[in-house]
């Protein structure tokens, strides 16, 4: 970092500049600090989220239901396979990383560039995968009912298995059409309609004699509560006011809004210091490919960086544990 | 910066190879546990909250150790460093994480016990 630091005349006396009290350059602890505050940036969100958590601690949606999906693996119940391979994908990069920093430290460009260049793509790899996950998160599976409590209803058959609201529906003539801004002259705003009504929903439940009810309570060994066919008719006529499929910020098919809402944030935060990570990752690659560090004497900052990726991948360690497996 | 002349490229790397199984090897048997979540793994409670999910919260720690130790050279650093970082915020996190997990036990139970009904 020679080149860089600007000379005062005071080298050498105690607060001249360019000491290095902890032996690490300013750069460096500069950037040791920015990944403390921004690890307790992260706790903050993973605490707010066990706080909620524990506010629902007997209603709160299992991971293992909700992120099942696997890539080309449709139908197939695949709990957590695929952010396990996330994870693996993202330590990957978190070793080339490391390789590449100690590879600087032996000033060898061509290691160093290769293994920059495989840090990215594992970056981006990773970050396509979050967004696959995003995508069938927000596009949901088997869809629910909502009560005017403000919680969910879901449907399986007699063996507990889920089913979808697609296979319960009994299409009803006459509803409601989407008021669209082709149909009339003072259009302002229209609400989107459903795909299936609640109407259709109650009556395909009454025909289908098999079907019960899901809560979102938790049981004793920790499964979601299933109510007897009365008790499930009782429950959809008295209490359901609509449907819902998939998630965003308010409604959410899989349990708490604020589940989802959690969701989107934290992996949302995290997602976007993986592309920020990647973007810097991109810049220092064209710098060594240009030879700006070999000229400099020093791969420090591709150190510096290395710190910040694997931070990233250190964050991500954490909410793959409290979003995917606790 | 100080260690790259006692270090050979060869023991250094194959420390990162180590810290990578390891890694991996953990990763692994988290997900194993959690898609076969053992009975007695999930019927034993400890301090409140089920032995599984103590598991993993310790190796998820014992994982962020081997990422800040050795990926991020914590181990080579001075100790003085090290510690600003490490202390602080295990102190601040240790704090943040007793405080709001004890209210929101404390809410649930207001909804649960108070005379307000929540879902009617």
């Amino acid at each position: 970092m020679e080149a860089t630091v600007v000379r005062t005349g005071t080298e050498g006396k105690t607060w001249g500049g360019g000491n290095e009290p902890l032996k690490a350059s300013y750069g460096k602890m500069m950037m040791w600090f920015f990944i403390l505050s921004d690890a307790l940036t992260f706790s903050g969100f993973l605490a707010a989220y066990g706080f909620s958590r524990f506010k629902f601690i007997d209603s709160w949606p299992i991971a293992d239901e909700v992120f099942n999906h696997f890539p080309f693996l449709h139908g197939v119940d695949a709990p957590m396979y695929y952010v396990a391979l996330m994870t693996f994908i993202l330590i990957f990069s978190s070793v080339t990383m490391v390789l590449a920093v100690d590879a600087g430290h032996h000033m060898k460009k061509g290691k160093v560039t290769i293994y920059m260049f495989l840090t990215i793509i594992g970056g981006a790899i990773f970050v396509g995968s979050q967004a696959w996950e995003w995508k069938n998160f927000i596009s949901g599976e088997y869809g629910a009912v909502t009560t005017n409590g403000g919680n969910i209803l879901q449907f399986v058959d007699s063996d507990g298995e889920r089913v979808a609201l697609s296979d319960i529906a009994v299409p009803i003539a006459g509803d409601r059409v989407e008021h669209e801004s082709n149909t009339g002259i003072w259009f302002d705003a229209g609400e989107d309609l459903p795909t299936y009504s609640l109407d259709e929903i109650k009556a395909g439940f009454i025909q289908n004699e098999g079907l019960l009810i899901r809560t979102q309570k938790l049981t004793e060994d920790g499964k979601k509560t299933i109510l007897s066919r009365e008790e499930s008719l009782m429950k959809l006529n008295n209490d359901a006011n609509g449907t819902v499929e998939g998630a965003n910020l308010t409604h959410n098919e899989y349990g708490a809004p604020l589940f989802a809402d959690f969701f989107f944030f934290i992996t949302g935060f995290h997602g976007f210091h993986v592309l920020s990570g990647v973007i810097i990752n991109i810049i220092i690659f064209f710098n060594v490919i240009i030879g700006t560090y070999d000229r400099r004497g020093s791969y420090e900052m591709v150190e510096k960086v290395g710190l910040y990726w694997h931070f990233v991948d250190l964050v991500w360690v954490f909410v793959f544990t409290f979003f995917y497996l606790v | 910066m100080a260690h790259d002349t006692t270090h050979s490229n060869g023991s250094a790397t194959r420390r990162i190879w180590i810290v990578f199984a390891i890694l991996s090897v953990v990763t692994i048997v988290e997900v194993i546990l959690g898609i076969i979540k053992p009975v007695f793994l999930t019927d034993t409670f400890l301090l409140g909250m089920r032995l599984l999910n103590w598991i993993f919260i310790i190796l998820t720690i014992y994982k962020a150790y081997y990422i800040a130790w050795a990926f991020m050279h914590l181990e080579h650093e001075t100790k003085g460093l090290r510690r600003a970082i490490v202390w602080t915020a295990i102190f601040l996190i240790s704090y943040l994480i007793f405080i709001l997990l004890t209210e929101g036990g404390y809410i649930y139970d207001v909804y649960k016990n108070g005379h307000t009904a929540w879902d009617f």
